[in-house]
């Protein structure tokens, strides 16, 4: 659990109390804790004074709007017909391999979530994952291993 | 106006017109399942396709408007295959246990299936694999998702007409389902358990939680004495469940009928309704002379009424900071319940551990209401069991009672007498007046200034009415209030109420009492309520609340036989200690998701 009082008021008084604003504050706060506790998306409905349930149903929608606890890299493999055929399968045993969790869940020190995403449109350098806001692109588990162990030392 | 063509006639209409408010003008039926009069359009189910002449696609009927020269056809082939396919597809998403199903021969989605005459459908089942909830944690209805179609009238109730949004959308594609709260059980979260979903889900998703069972189980107990009582919205809506048209009265067969199911006592809300005048009329009376002489500062101005426990919870999770403007007073159904397994069960010696409390409301929030841990003050649960109209209409038919046939009954005595002033608790503005024809009188001796007693300002179907009482002619004791101008308002369906809520927030608030009802209508729009309800239904019902009142003898609370012998028995004065033991309460502050 994070403190998101003041980060929620801050984006508020950014982009405005209005319903529409509603996504930019969202993004935001994933921006700085990678996902949305309860906790985020009260403020959150009680800054913009629509309801938890229309903040939550939103969220819910996107993907990239999570509500579930997440790690510090959320890495999101590309599970679409393209990276499939071009060796997905491959690049998510060498991740399972190297972060000792399977897909969907996070590392107990709280470093990595590996999750399956929808097309992140590089089709053409398949296979694909996001790290964060990163894209990593025509992966081989050679790469991933080098990739992943970067991140290992930061 | 707009001039277009259904099924090769003419018709012209006004713009703005949708096909299907058009068709319906024409007496062309075409199905519809996420429309509903009181909502928005959400054309998302399109059940309600229809073919345009030179359109690409078929058109949902409900979300077109409609535009010069159309042609439209609401019956070829090519609809009725599409709309066997879109009603094949919610099926395969459906559980469709439908002869165990509680809506089973009351559900929309059956009602369709029906119509086109299903043999082997072409679809997979798909309802093992989505791994469906039910959440039953509310103690006032079931949230079944493997019955929900995602029509979403449940979701634009909440937010159109109740302004909680407690329920919404979330998810996508297959994974699409109406969630409270990150999910959260009903019960932990914003609802107020009014019910106006349940009475607008077209299926088995959203249905009241049923007690038939354990009323039944006490009726046949020898050791238990069932004591019943009936709010006053129930005796102009139950009806419609046995056969009768909107807005029928059925009071007599009513008690009747419950006599006969076997209840050993059938008494009357609205007995508590008029000792509910008396003991919030006093009140209010005690707030403004303490505001007014005493020039008291910490008296919670306007004062709210507490009757209806959808706008009890409303306040608690949406402005706890005004807790202190609702009245004390419980509502009639708990005043009844305490009094009861107290009063009752000394007048007719009986011991009060064995009586069994039942209520048969027009709500759904009643249920959560006698579950509150506040409602205990006989020593015992004060009203054991609530039964709404829906579940009463269901026992007279298990019990096989011939309804339209039965002779007409008169109320049990003690705790059975009431008056008009207490019948109209059950419209919007109801308990206003009704207070205001007491409290006009106490304070002044004489009859409030509106022809017949029907003070009609504070009638009618307006979301917000407001009306102000000059006060004449005061007794002694009243003096002080000679000349003033007593400022009410009324509010029905929560979001009318949270418009006065803002204003009172923002301090623009001049009034001094306001009565808020959750439900549209009032009680008789209630959530417990006959399916459909719609504004012309309540407009019936509403309209046989004020011709019971028109044909009572009393129509004052403060001449009720039986609430005079009760204070002078028991009680002794309105807001007496024992009063307050009884029939006042408090509440609590409740989260906000």
């Amino acid at each position: 659990m994070y403190q998101v009082g003041n980060l929620v008021k801050e984006l508020s008084d950014k982009h405005g109390r209005q319903r529409d604003s509603l996504m930019p504050i969202l993004q935001g706060i994933v921006e700085k804790h990678n996902y949305l506790t309860d906790e985020a998306m009260v403020e959150v409905a009680k800054e913009l004074d629509i309801s938890a349930a229309e903040v939550y149903g939103t969220a819910s929608f996107y993907t990239f709007l999570d509500t579930q606890a997440r790690g510090k890299y959320v890495i999101r493999i590309c599970k679409t017909i393209t990276c499939s055929m071009k060796g997905k399968i491959e690049i998510i045993q060498t991740l399972e391999d190297m972060l000792k969790i399977k897909v969907g869940e996070t590392t107990a020190d709280n470093n990595f979530s590996l999750i399956e995403t929808n097309c992140i449109g590089w089709c053409h350098k398949a296979p694909a994952m996001l790290i964060n806001e990163i894209p990593y692109t025509e992966l081989t588990p050679e790469k991933v291993v080098d990739i992943i162990e970067g991140y290992m030392l930061k | 106006m707009v001039n277009l063509k259904i099924n090769d006639q003419n018709v012209s209409v006004p713009k703005g017109t949708t096909v299907l408010e058009a068709a319906k003008k024409m007496n062309i039926n075409i199905p519809t399942l996420c429309n509903h009069d009181d909502l928005c359009v959400a054309g998302n189910c399109r059940v309600c396709v229809v073919e345009q002449t030179g359109a690409r696609t078929l058109i949902a009927a409900c979300a077109m408007p409609v535009s010069e020269g159309m042609d439209i056809h609401t019956n070829t082939l090519k609809v009725r295959n599409a709309r066997k396919h879109i009603v094949e597809l919610l099926l395969s998403e459906h559980r469709s246990d439908c002869t165990k199903c509680y809506k089973n021969q009351k559900c929309e989605l059956q009602a369709l299936a029906n119509e086109f005459a299903f043999g082997d459908t072409i679809f997979l089942d798909l309802v093992e694999d989505h791994h469906y909830t039910i959440d039953r944690s509310s103690p006032s209805f079931i949230k079944d998702d493997s019955k929900c179609i995602r029509c979403q009238r449940c979701v634009r109730t909440c937010s159109e007409l109740q302004y909680i949004s407690a329920i919404s959308v979330s998810n996508k594609g297959a994974h699409q389902k109406i969630s409270s709260f990150s999910n959260k059980p009903m019960s932990h979260v914003v609802c107020t358990n009014c019910g106006q979903c349940v009475n607008r889900c077209p299926t088995g998703a959203l249905v009241e939680k049923t007690y038939i069972d354990q009323v039944w189980d006490a009726i046949y107990d020898p050791d238990k004495h069932v004591v019943v009582q009936t709010a006053p919205a129930v005796r102009v809506a139950l009806g419609e469940d046995l056969g009768y048209d909107p807005g029928e009265r059925v009071t007599g067969k009513m008690v009747n009928a419950l006599r006969q199911l076997g209840f050993n006592s059938v008494l009357d809300t609205d007995f508590t309704a008029d000792l509910t005048i008396m003991e919030e009329g006093t009140e209010l009376l005690v707030r403004l002379k303490k505001a007014l002489v005493d020039g008291d500062k910490n008296v919670s101005l306007p004062m709210f009424t507490s009757c209806s426990p959808g706008w009890i919870k409303f306040i608690e999770h949406k402005y706890p900071e005004f807790l202190p403007n609702l009245s004390t007073c419980k509502s009639p159904q708990q005043m009844f319940g305490a009094l009861a397994k107290t009063f009752y069960a000394k007048r007719r010696n009986i011991d009060p551990s064995k009586i069994v409390s039942v209520s048969v409301m027009p709500c759904t929030a009643k249920k959560f209401e006698a579950d509150r841990p506040e409602m205990r003050s006989s020593g015992f649960k004060d009203v054991d069991f609530v039964l709404t109209t829906r579940e009463l209409a269901i026992m007279i038919k298990q019990a096989g009672i011939d309804f339209r046939n039965i002779e007409v009954a008169k109320y049990d005595s003690v705790m059975g007498d009431s008056t008009g002033a207490a019948v109209i608790f059950g419209a919007t503005g109801g308990v206003m007046e009704a207070a205001l024809r007491t409290a006009y009188e106490i304070v002044t001796g004489h009859e409030v200034p509106f022809g017949n007693l029907n003070i009609t300002p504070v009638r009618g179907m307006d979301g917000v009415k407001e009306a102000t009482i000059k006060i004449a002619g005061c007794v002694d004791d009243w003096k002080f209030l000679e000349g003033a101008e007593l400022k009410v308002a009324i509010a029905h369906g929560l979001v009318n109420a949270n418009k006065i809520m803002k204003l009172v927030k923002a301090g623009k608030a001049p009034y001094h009492f306001v009565e808020v009802m959750a439900c549209p209508g009032g009680c008789i729009g209630g959530g417990g309520q006959p399916i459909p309800t719609n504004m012309q239904i309540r407009k019936n019902r509403m309209a046989a609340i004020y011709s019971e009142d028109e044909h009572m003898v009393l129509r004052k609370s403060h001449e009720n036989p039986d609430v005079i012998a009760i204070y002078k028995e028991f009680l002794e004065n309105p807001n007496s200690h024992k009063s307050h033991e009884l029939l006042h309460t408090h509440y609590v502050e409740r989260e906000n998701y």
